[in-house]
């Protein structure tokens, strides 16, 4: 190859009968061939990601009717309204509790799945998967029917056990962990089969060093099992904070926003202001307002992923 | 061969005159076969045979006029209907004619065609549309949709009358009979007396199922109520009018006070709770359209046999029925609007418009006050009749109302979708604000939705 990049074949002025042809060379460059290669990649990208995520904002700085531009004013009108300060703090509580209760929740599974032997893990495996596998418009129908706000099923096992009625619907911090259940329910079985795959990537031998060290268990999990699993444990969590973030079906499903607002998440809310009201630039302006969160979120994390592969380098 | 005049040429002559002819007749003859392709997305109705009707009328007007009507039902479950119009209006592409929800017509005006031309011969042949598929249906003066027969409703009282009389002593079928006369005691049908009623029939253990959240039935009934106290919060241009609002204020009131006899998870109910509570026999009343008596029929008879349709309690200013009606629009950029304008006006005539109603079993609602007369309401049951005053009559001294009217609709759309209405009644009786705290909260989220034009 030449220093320039293009593949060592017969020269091009040799093809030509002598005279050069730079349009043949830059052809051959290993670059160019590179970029038409990347080229159906780079369309799709332009087209399914690119191009929404530009109209979303463009749209977000129209006037209603979509006539005019505004500029910020839907994102100032946002910040002072007080339902939407309401969506907001119920969006990152529900978010983050949600992912914390999963990786916990996640992270144990793994570890009594671990724990099982090999040949009797595979239906614990499959048994645990089920709720992320059912839809979970679905799943969350049968949830929706177990709070029903006058048939519950929870409140009719409770009152057998002389336990009062819980209104998990009507009452707004009762819906909030009604929408954190479900969500920890359906999203859990993520987490255990990423721990567990990282888990069983964790080599032997660390642990019986660490055995021979006199290493506790729990000093085992601190310092063998928790930093052999630290990319894995902080790419799912990004990955399950920027889903959770943009849930919609489980409220929409669950509470539809209410009692007054208090459980509406960013995508639910959206929808509402931007669909169903007919403010399609003001609907598109809320589910924006997540975005430089999870930039941020997104930012530290991969950063702190990409510390930790060239520490183990 | 030439003796027979068989030659070469002559075949090739009349083979040729032939062709030129079939040439020439071909696009006769298609232009007698078709019109072209009329694309009509009407919404799919819940009355599982309520298709049916629009499909034979579609079916009928098409072969008539030799346009190719395409028909597709759009369901409203999960908003399918609302997504579809969104995605059409943006691509400016898709369906000739559309069902467009109670709020579209207004925040797709600019997309959809006028129908003023089809509307003056529709009113001068059965008289004045109800006023609020005018205020809906009418935006700037002119009207861009059609109120459709297909999907509109009312959503008057349906009364357990044995309850009723047993627990508040209110005879309603003596009150509003199946007959156009009001019948004794119907002035007391009011919704200071409601209060009462509902007080004992709460402590008989029979509340009256009225939701209180932000589904459609909560903030139409609650709508109709604020109506008939003359309560509004947004005049007709767009001014706020919640600060000093005497009438708003004692509509609240009452409605904190009515709260206290219903269900206390009424701030969780959809609008499938209040036909559940009536069906289960939990409810001595609730406020819905004859959909959840119809179920009744098919699930707990021995409950449908004991329901009375009436209309809504009257307030100090009047008694209003909440409605949430469909239109027919036309797209602005269809290329079939005289043949859509044609189906639509056709759709709307009183004997098709009587087939839609007969169909979905009373269920829908023609706009045209004229209109209230047809043969299904007063024939179906059991028990007979009992939906005779479902459609407002002449005798009901009603006017169909819808929230937050008579506000502009850009504005009142948002007010509606967020139940605004609901949620200050909520703020009082569930989170424990003052009057003048959840009113004062309901101004700054009104000037929020005006901001921003």
């Amino acid at each position: 190859m030449a220093a320039d990049g293009t593949i060592a074949v017969r020269d091009a002025a040799e093809i030509t009968g002598g005279r050069a042809n730079s349009l043949q060379r830059f052809a051959r460059r290993r670059s160019t061939i590179a970029f038409v290669m990347t080229l159906p990649l780079l369309a799709v990208i332009v087209g399914l990601v690119a191009y929404p995520a530009l109209f979303g904002i463009y749209l977000s700085m129209l006037n209603r009717r979509m006539t005019e531009f505004v500029g910020f004013l839907n994102y100032e009108i946002l910040i002072e309204s007080e339902t939407f300060w309401n969506v907001f703090f119920q969006s990152c509580f529900f978010a983050i509790t949600a992912v914390l209760l999963k990786a916990l929740i996640g992270f144990w599974l793994a570890h009594m799945l671990h724990h099982i032997p090999n040949n009797k893990q595979r239906k614990w495996r499959g048994m645990l998967l089920v709720p992320w596998v059912i839809p979970p418009a679905l799943s969350t129908l049968g949830w929706w029917w177990m709070f029903d706000p006058s048939y519950s099923s929870i409140n009719w096992l409770l009152s057998i056990v002389s336990v009062p009625e819980v209104p998990w619907l009507g009452h707004h911090w009762w819906a909030r962990i009604a929408i954190i259940m479900v969500n920890v329910w359906i999203g859990a079985p993520f987490f255990m089969i990423m721990y567990l795959a990282a888990l069983k990537s964790v080599p032997e031998q660390l642990y019986e060093a660490a055995a021979i060290d006199g290493a506790t268990s729990w000093q085992r999990l601190r310092y063998v099992t928790l930093p052999m699993m630290a990319n894995i444990i902080s790419i799912t969590v990004l990955f399950s904070l920027i889903v959770t973030f943009a849930n919609y079906d489980i409220v929409r499903v669950l509470t539809n926003g209410g009692p007054r607002d208090l459980t509406h998440v960013f995508a639910s809310y959206a929808f509402q202001v931007g669909i169903l009201s007919g403010n399609i630039p003001r609907g598109a302006a809320v589910s924006l307002f997540m975005l430089p969160f999870l930039a941020v979120c997104a930012f530290f994390v991969l950063r702190g992923v990409v510390r930790r592969n060239k520490e183990q380098m | 061969m030439s003796k027979h005049g068989m030659t070469r040429r002559n075949v090739l002559r009349n083979g040729a005159g032939v062709l030129a002819a079939t040439a020439v007749g071909a696009p006769m003859v298609h232009a007698q076969g078709t019109g072209g392709t009329l694309r009509c997305g009407f919404w799919d109705h819940w009355v599982p045979v309520g298709n049916n009707a629009i499909r034979e009328l579609c079916a009928e007007w098409g072969q008539r006029n030799r346009v190719n009507v395409q028909v597709d039902f759009i369901t409203s479950v999960g908003n399918q209907n609302l997504l579809t119009i969104a995605a059409q209006a943006q691509s400016r592409s898709g369906h000739d004619i559309l069902s467009f929800p109670t709020w579209e017509p207004a925040s797709k005006a600019d997309l959809l065609e006028p129908v003023d031309d089809v509307m003056a011969r529709l009113t001068a042949k059965y008289g004045a549309v109800n006023p609020a598929a005018e205020y809906l249906g009418k935006i700037r003066g002119k009207w861009v949709a059609i109120p459709a027969v297909s999907g509109t409703q009312y959503k008057p009282a349906c009364v357990r009358f044995d309850l009723l009389q047993q627990h508040a002593g209110v005879d309603i079928r003596a009150m509003w009979p199946a007959e156009n006369r009001v019948g004794p005691g119907a002035d007391q049908w009011t919704w200071a007396n409601l209060l009462t009623y509902a007080e004992k029939c709460h402590a008989a253990g029979f509340p009256f199922g009225m939701p209180m959240g932000s589904f459609t039935d909560a903030v139409d009934t609650v709508g109709a109520i604020f109506a008939a106290y003359g309560a509004s919060v947004m005049d007709a241009r767009g001014n706020i009018t919640v600060r000093g609002n005497d009438k708003l204020r004692a509509a609240v009131e009452y409605l904190v006070r009515l709260s206290r006899f219903l269900p206390n998870d009424v701030w969780a109910w959809d609008d499938g709770a209040n036909n559940r509570a009536l069906i289960s026999g939990r409810s001595a009343l609730i406020f819905n359209p004859p959909s959840a008596w119809a179920v009744a029929k098919r699930d707990a008879p021995q409950v449908a046999e004991r329901c009375w349709t009436v209309t809504t309690p009257a307030g100090p200013e009047g008694r209003f029925v909440p409605y949430l009606p469909y239109f027919w629009g036309i797209w602005s950029f269809s290329r079939m609007k005289p043949a859509a304008k044609a189906l639509l006006e056709f759709m709307s005539e009183r004997t098709s418009a009587e087939k839609q109603t007969t169909t979905s079993n009373g269920y829908d609602i023609p706009p045209f006050l004229s209109m209230s007369d047809f043969a299904v309401w007063a024939n179906e049951g059991p028990p007979t009749g009992t939906i005779f005053n479902y459609p407002i009559k002449p005798h009901h001294n009603a006017t169909a109302s819808i929230a937050f009217a008579p506000a502009p609709a850009e504005f009142a759309v948002q007010a509606y979708q967020q139940g605004l209405n609901t949620k200050v009644v909520a703020r009082v009786a569930q989170a424990g604000e003052t009057i003048d705290q959840a009113l004062a909260w309901l101004e700054r989220e009104l000037t929020t939705i005006r901001r921003g034009g």
